[in-house]
Parts: structure tokens; sequence; C-alpha cells
């Protein structure tokens, strides 16, 4: 074991898969020269040279869109949007394009891309600098969407996503970032699809992503204390969505929660929820229910940001609720 | 045209691609009016000149993006034109399996890195292209096709941005053909020459006749050499005029309120006629080497018709493959 922020932990898996296949190249704002806005890629443009690691101007759509053609040709390119909400400003490289090649060509071609970029409020960045946009790009068929929890799943899941020969978009947590972690010396690839039981419980599940994994664990170390058993299952990818994981465990423990930071309406506790509706309706005990930011945008003051963001208390309260 | 400085044999190579070109866009036309084309298609009909003599400076293994209106770029670069017409139709054995049709044909064993029915989309894809080719020193070029309404895109400017400050073997060729669907270039651009852009970045800009296959050729060729040479990219412009509206359905009674006898005026300089009509001025064909070349294609057209025709339409299970892979 050895001690590592969750930035490192990137930095790691990016590193080592460089040295692995010389087609990976990454490109993104600031990536570079110092080694990432959030540090996620310090040490990489020295080690490998600025053909490899490549500083570009402020132009999303069009490093995306060549981050788009590197692919087609032979590379496998790790695209950083420096925050998630500049997707919108990439929108048609990742969706209408990364997103539906392989099916526009009937097959031919293949877009084994990465879309690196952090999500999530807290650090009073206002509207246009914390949003989730992981339940938005969920929606459009051809993208894998990852979430990554730990800095040790960051580390497994971005080594797949790099080897995937898919559009990946990997939702990394931007406060997360400086976070310590214990991760192993060596981590090999984690699965797309492949959801973690992170803790098991029988009295209530709560299914969460990102961040809200490691939130979910300690609600479920203070609902132990309230004589609540709860599982917790860290998602990892919201497509492909590992749906029997959490039905299992839903027929044991008849109760769910939905936990993700995007907000509410049209998100992953709507989609989650309605399938176990649909798959497991005379399960359930209690209605499913959901932490998600509520329907506003994301605001710049601390009074208003954290109040209304998922936190520990709000998964907490939402599992004594449906179980009391 | 200079139909003296080049053989007979290059000369005939630029007549025939035209006229395949031609003779296909009548025929999809053809489609279009006999109701056989699910949706619609851009024809390429008057601006045959631009592509054919772009791609005769590629090399087999270079890169080309394409545009919604395409197929000129696509024959140009050797597609399999019985495939391409199976696609248009929404037939099977089209080159995506009657999931793309005409705007999004693809045929990456030609490096054509795909039609694309976003405006300007196809520009960043096409440098990506060229950055592939930088790094893995494959000597490749690629060549990203637009049109003037293309030009106006943010990727225009972010993607020729980042080619001329890495030096990236790419040719952007921007074919004028002065209408994006009904609204006129000149009426929402303040500059004559879209070339002049080029200033901006650094790069040559260069303004061609694309009614003149040579002229087209020659820009292309010293553009090529450019980009091989890792100077970097160039910006042609093309001023040309697409003969047909935006789309098959599409009447075009907008392009009357400049000239009465704009679209006739352009139809004058068809690249097609006036090409045969140098070469038999200068003698380097005679009458019926042309009749020769014109059946041989005529006669592959009407094989790819019927392939096209008889083709199955896919089983509707086909709707859900190839969207991801392993």
């Amino acid at each position: 074991m050895k001690e590592l922020t969750y930035a490192q932990a990137i930095c790691e898996a990016l590193d080592e898969e460089m040295e692995r296949d010389e087609n990976v190249v990454t490109l993104g704002e600031d990536i570079g020269f110092i080694g990432g806005n959030f540090k996620t890629s310090v040490g990489l443009l020295e080690k490998y040279g600025d053909l490899r690691v490549k500083d570009t101007p402020i132009s999303e759509a069009g490093f995306v869109g060549m981050g788009v053609g590197m692919a087609l040709t032979g590379l496998r390119p790790v695209i950083e949007l420096m925050f998630s909400d500049f997707l919108l400003v990439a929108a048609d490289q990742v969706i209408n394009q990364a997103a539906k090649i392989r099916y526009m060509s009937g097959g031919q071609a293949t877009v084994p891309m990465v879309i690196r970029t952090p999500i999530g409020a807290g650090r009073s960045s206002a509207a246009q600098h914390s949003q989730s946009m992981q339940a938005m790009v969920a929606q459009f068929p051809g993208l894998i969407i990852a979430l990554p929890s730990t800095a040790q799943e960051a580390k497994g899941l971005l080594k797949t996503a790099i080897r995937d020969n898919n559009p990946v978009i990997f939702f990394e947590h931007k406060m997360e970032y400086n976070r310590k972690y214990q991760i192993d010396d060596v981590v090999e690839p984690i699965p797309f699809g492949k959801a973690n039981i992170v803790r098991e419980g029988k009295d209530i599940t709560i299914v969460a992503t990102s961040s809200l994994v490691m939130k979910s664990q300690e609600a479920a170390e203070k609902l132990e204390k309230e004589g609540i058993s709860a599982e917790v299952i860290d998602l990892r990818t919201i497509v492909p969505l590992d749906f029997n994981t959490i039905l299992e465990s839903v027929k044991k423990t008849g109760k769910l929660i939905v936990a993700d930071e995007a907000h509410e309406r049209c998100g992953v506790g709507a989609e989650i929820g309605f399938q176990i509706m649909e798959n497991a309706f005379y399960y359930l005990d209690a209605p499913v229910g959901r932490v998600n930011t509520p329907n506003v945008p994301l605001p710049f003051s601390p009074s208003l940001e954290f109040p209304i963001i998922p936190s520990v208390d709000k998964i907490y309260e939402k599992a004594v609720e449906l179980v009391k | 045209m200079n139909v003296k400085a080049y053989s007979k044999d290059q000369l005939l190579t630029w007549y025939e691609t035209m006229y395949r070109m031609r003779r296909f866009e009548e025929e999809v036309f053809e489609f279009y009016k006999q109701g056989l084309m699910p949706g619609l298609a851009h024809l390429y009909l008057g601006e045959e000149a631009v592509a054919t003599g772009v791609c005769s400076a590629l090399n087999d293994n270079d890169f080309i993006g394409s545009t919604h209106r395409g197929h000129g770029h696509l024959i140009a670069r050797g597609a399999d034109i019985r495939r391409m017409m199976a696609e248009i139709l929404g037939k099977v054995d089209g080159y995506s399996r009657g999931k793309g049709g005409s705007m999004h044909i693809m045929a990456m064993d030609k490096g054509i890195l795909g039609a694309n029915g976003i405006v300007g989309g196809e520009i960043p894809i096409a440098t990506g292209a060229a950055y592939t080719s930088k790094y893995k020193k494959t000597g490749q070029v690629a060549v990203s096709f637009f049109g003037d309404g293309g030009s106006n895109e943010g990727t225009f400017h972010e993607s020729i941005n980042m080619a001329a400050a890495w030096d990236l073997p790419i040719i952007y060729v921007l074919e004028n053909n002065l209408y994006g669907i009904s609204v006129d270039t000149r009426d929402v651009t303040n500059t004559p020459d879209l070339a002049d852009r080029a200033i901006g970045y650094g790069i040559p800009g260069v303004i061609v006749d694309g009614m003149d296959v040579m002229a087209v050729y020659e820009a292309a060729k010293t553009a090529v050499e450019r980009a091989r040479s890792g100077a970097g990219p160039t910006l042609i412009e093309c001023k040309t005029y697409r003969w047909q509206g935006h789309h098959v359905g599409d009447p075009a009674t907008y392009r009357k309120r400049r000239s009465e006898t704009e679209k006739e005026d352009w139809m004058a300089r068809c690249p097609v006629d006036c090409t045969r009509a140098e070469i038999l001025a200068a003698k380097k064909a005679k009458v019926s080497d042309l009749e020769a070349l014109e059946a041989a294609v005529n006669k592959e057209i009407a094989e790819a018709v019927n392939f096209a025709k008889e083709s199955p339409y896919p089983d509707v299970s086909e709707a859900f493959e190839a969207i991801y892979t392993e």
C-alpha cells in the first residue's frame, strides 16, 4: 500500500498507460507545463515530450474534435476538459461525432478516446464551474460514462477507459483531487459495468456515484449506530449500468436510495428508480428515494452552495425517513 | 485551363473522375425524383473540379474529411460507388449498412474519415488525423473539405489555429459555392475572399478558380508538398457554384436576387464540358477516346444503380448493431 492523492492516482494511471502504449497521447488546457489545473498530469510533459502531452489553446470544440480524428486514425487520445461544464462548449464533437461515428459508419470505425473532466460543487465556483454533467451525457447512445469514487478506483477505471475502444467520458470529482488515500502498489484495470458493493447491509440499499460513495459510507456508519444496516453500492459506470447488482440488493433490502450529484430532474436516480419500479415493484417496502442537487443552478456563496448539495446528512436523513 | 502542360493520361483521369461524379449525382437526383430515396441528398453537381483536382494531388494512404455535400469527395478518393449508392437508398450493402445515409458515408479503407451532417463538424476531425500523421511520422497528409458556411463555424478558426501553431500536415479546402442554403455568403461576410483569413493564422491562403481542375490541382499540389515537408497547413479557397439547390428538394429560387442569370453564367463554365472541350481543342485525345471512357463510366454507373436497387433493406435488428465495440 502507499499513500496517494486522487490526483496523483490519476497521474499514475496516465503515466503507466503511456508507458505501456505509445499510441496514448494526452491533450488539453494547461496539462503540460504546469501539469494540469488540478495537477493530474504532473511530470508527464518532461517524460513524454510536447507532442504526447499537448498544451492546447482554449478551443474545446477544436481539440476534442482533434481527439476524435486522432482516435479514428490509430491513436488513443486522452483529452482533459478542465471542467465538465466545458463539455457543452465541445458538445457537437462529443455527442454528434464521437458518440455516433461507429454507428453511422456501420461499424467500420472505432473512436478509442477518453475525455477526462471534473464534476462537482463545493469550491464556490458558481454555476459554470460546478455542474455534474453525467446524467445529461448518459442520454446519448455510444458513450461510456464512468465515475470513479476513490483514488484506487480512479486509477483502475482510468486504465480501463484508456484501453477501451469506445469513447469514454471519465468524470472525476474535483473535491477529491487533493484528498489522500491508501492505494495498492499495483492497480489493475477495473472492468466497466460491474458495480462494487462497498458495504453490505440488509435494511436499505444506497446506490451512489463518485464522491457520494464515500459520503454514503459515512452515512451508513451513522445509520448503523441507529440500528439500520445499509448496503452501499458504488456504481462505477452509469453506462453500462450494472442493474443486476442493484436489483439483487433491492430484492434483499426492499428499500433504495440513489445518490448522485447531478440535478434531480431526469437524473440517474430517476432512471434507476424507474427500472426498479419496472423490475422489482413487489419487493419494495418504501418509495425509492433520491439525493441530488435540486433543480437550481449552482450558487456562489458558501451559505447558498453547501446547504443545497448532497451531503452525508442528507443521505442519512433520507435513509431514516425510508426505514423508519 | 492549361491543358498543354499535362499528359493525356492525367487529363483523361481528371475527366473520367469528373464525369463519374456528374453521372453519379444525376442518378442520385433521379432516385429522389422517382421516390426511391429516403430523406434527401446534397448534390455536388457543378463543383466536380474541386474534389477531382485536390484528390489527384494525394497519395492513396492520405486522409480526407468531407461534408454533407460529400459524394464528389468520396468518388475522387475512389470509394466504391455501388456501396455509396446502396447507402443513399438506405440498403444493407451500403457503406453504413443503411444507418448513415448520404450525409454519413465513411470509407476507412480509403482514408475517408466521413462525410458529416454538421457544418464545420469534420474540420477538427481531419485536423486530428493530421496530428496522428505528425505524431507517428507516417508522411500522410489530411485534407479537410468544407464550404463557405463551414468557414463561419468556430471549428474552422480553432482547427486552423492549432494546425498552424503546430505545423500539422493538412490542407483546408474551402469550397465557396456562395450559399449556405439560401443565405448569400456575401451578405453575411465582409470580405469577398475567404482565403484572406489565412493571414490571421500565418499560413498561405490561396484563391483558385474552382471550375478549373488544373488550377485546383496545382494549388493542391503545392499545398500537399508544403504539408508533407512539415511546413504546415494551407487554406485554399475554390470559387465554385452548386448547380442545384441546397438539397435535391430545394428549387433554389433565392439565387436570382443578384442576377437573373447567375446560375446560367456558372453553368456555362461547366467543369466537365469545358475540360472535355479543352482536351479536344488541344488534340490531347480523340473524341473516340472520350466516348469510350464515357461509355465505360455509364456502364459502371448503371451497374451501381442496379446494385443499389436490388440490395435488400436492412433487418430492423441492424438498428441495434455497432453502437459499441468490444
